[in-house]
């Protein structure tokens, strides 16, 4: 396959799984955490949480990208506090991963919570006369449970990251090496004149990552209904 | 008293209010759905939070709101067996049976797994997945799991209740060995008249969430004025030897010096059996009868007699194999001039004595 892309489209294939991998590893505790409260807590304010995971499926791509650069950025409010730390996300790969990210949450969330509604709690309490305590009920019963609806959330959301493209541009622009996704690329290539064949050769690895994870996707989904269906 | 339970709470439509303190052995929570039953058997359980209250097991309180304790009921060393099994699914059957039982290591008991699994019949099945079981062998593997998991009491909520009667019967007698063999306390929820007949040692039977009768199994349904699952259920309970196996297909039993003859038992001779005699099944006769096609004829006395409110009766007779019941009309009393202290002879059709009415002891 090396010798199929260019230097150049290679590189960019290999930047967007390095941002969706890193993307999807930090969205997974997190993302778990939302869809557990979201699924078992009654708590305050557990609509407004609900709406807010939810709000990169519905608003445009940029004006969330462009929200990140007003928080994130060199001169955002959390950006500085970053900064202060060492960690530098405008305009560099991780801030591409933190966009990528925060867009696929709510596709992964989505999956771990439907998921952790087939569980039945009834095995939850089962599990706690037999002596279990909450984090071990939830480690050793709800966790192996659900791990399949959260592999599958986690290729969903792999798939989403791979193609983020408005609010990564927007967030990080568009850095050959550094920040130049593989839609970035396909976009860029299409700007200058004979980047068609480029563009079309992305286009194709694309649609292959696509599949792939659609049909990984699909094979999991299954398996977690037959494993919470047989009780 | 190994059990004392004194809680209070209010749900919507429902105001739950019982006290009961029991001995060891194996008591039934009786009642019909509704009563409050399983409400109860949650709150000792540690699933469930009364409002107010205290619940004290062997010594250990579990609950008491006064002092704001309530233990979790990962903490409370209980061996609960719901009624749906509850397995976990993507257990092999041993690591079910090993859940429990790998956390409280700590803890010793006299119960070998080993004899677990051989006992409950499970030896084959260790390595399927709870999928592949049937409901008789999934009930049979949530006790195992319940009983491997060095408990301190068990508790089980209707555990045969969505079992047709063949399992019912496949896993009632492992209850038996519960409460036998392995002297473990035992809160029993039930609905089935049958059911506490067979199991029970003690009678909690609760009526719109009080507590309306407490005491010893035989003493409660033996009682004419406990009517809880109507007329019909009133009956007797006998203890009594398997005495011989009869050729005819006929089991004799010897209670306490009489003999009674059953459809043929498959417990062997010399084993104890608890014999129930439904009060509807017995007749009364003034002399003793002769012609008759019926082989149990008990001599007594009258002991009470308690008229209802329709036209039925119950007569308590207090013969040497214990107290039996008969329901007969008031009109046979007053035409028969039955009285307390009068000898009577108790006719029992052979057929009435059911072999599910029947447990070993």
């Amino acid at each position: 396959m090396n010798g199929w892309l260019g230097p150049e489209e290679w590189q960019a294939v290999m930047l967007s799984l390095k941002v969706a991998f890193w993307a999807v590893a930090g969205a997974l505790p997190f993302g778990i955490l939302a869809a557990y409260a979201l699924a078992r807590w009654q708590f305050w304010g557990r609509e407004f949480l609900n709406i807010i995971i939810h709000l990169p499926l519905v608003l445009p791509p940029v004006v969330t990208g462009y929200l990140l650069l007003l928080s994130f950025g060199t001169q955002g409010a959390v950006g500085q506090v970053l900064q202060k730390l060492g960690i530098v996300v405008a305009f560099h790969w991780t801030g591409a991963a933190l966009a990528a990210a925060i867009m696929a949450f709510p596709l992964f969330v989505r999956a771990v919570r439907l998921s952790l509604e087939a569980v039945d709690p009834k095995l939850e309490q089962a599990a706690s006369t037999l002596g279990a305590s909450g984090a071990r009920v939830f480690l050793t019963v709800t966790l192996p449970l659900i791990a399949p609806g959260i592999l599958a959330g986690a290729v969903l959301a792999f798939a989403k990251a791979m193609g983020e493209f408005g609010a990564t541009i927007t967030f990080v622009s568009n850095i050959p090496g550094q920040t130049r996704t593989l839609p970035s690329a396909v976009y860029a290539f299409l700007q200058v004149p004979g980047g068609e064949a480029s563009a079309m050769r992305l286009v194709v690895v694309s649609i292959i990552i696509a599949c792939g994870a659609l049909i990984v996707s699909e094979l999991l989904a299954r398996r977690v209904a037959k494993r919470v269906g047989r009780l | 008293m190994t059990l004392s339970v004194q809680i209070a709470q209010k749900l919507d439509d429902f105001a739950l209010d019982v006290a009961f303190e029991v001995p060891d052995g194996l008591t039934v929570l009786f009642g019909p759905s509704g009563s409050g039953k399983t409400t109860v058997i949650n709150a000792v359980a540690g699933l469930s939070r009364p409002s107010q209250g205290r619940i004290e097991a062997q010594g250990r309180v579990l609950f008491d709101a006064s002092r704001g304790v309530c233990l979790p009921a990962h903490r409370r060393e209980i061996g609960y067996v719901f009624q749906e099994g509850r397995l976990f699914p993507h257990m092999t059957v041993r690591k079910n049976l090993l859940y429990g039982r790998q956390l409280a290591r700590d803890r010793q008991d006299e119960i070998r797994f080993d004899r677990v699994v051989e006992m409950l019949g499970l030896g084959r099945h260790l390595d399927r997945q709870p999928v592949h079981l049937s409901g008789g062998e999934k009930q049979r593997v949530a006790i195992g799991r319940a009983l491997l998991a060095r408990p301190k009491m068990i508790l089980a909520d209707e555990p045969l209740a969505a079992l047709d009667e063949r399992r019912k019967a496949e896993i009632l007698p492992y209850f038996e060995l519960l409460r036998d063999e392995f002297s473990l306390p035992i809160l029993y929820v039930s609905h089935s008249i049958a059911e506490v007949a067979r199991l029970a040692t003690t009678v909690v039977a609760l009526a719109q969430g009080q507590v309306s009768r407490v005491g010893a199994a035989a003493e409660v349904l033996g009682d004419p004025a406990f009517t809880p699952a109507g007329v019909r259920a009133v009956g007797a309970i006998l203890d009594a030897r398997v005495k011989a196996h009869h050729a005819d297909g006929l089991t004799e039993l010897d209670a306490g010096g009489v003999a009674l003859f059953l459809p043929k038992l498959v417990q062997p001779e010399g084993q104890s059996v608890r014999v129930r005699m439904a009060a509807h099944d017995v007749m009364l006769s003034r002399e003793a009868p002769k012609g008759l096609s019926a082989l149990n004829i008990m001599c007594g006395t009258i002991a009470a007699i308690r008229a209802g409110e329709g036209p039925g009766a119950i007569v308590s007779i207090d013969t040497q194999a214990g107290r039996v019941l008969a329901r007969i009309t008031r009109r046979s009393v007053q035409a028969m001039g039955l009285v307390e202290g009068q000898p009577i002879y108790a006719v029992v059709k052979s057929v009435a004595v059911a072999p599910e009415d029947v447990g070993a002891r």
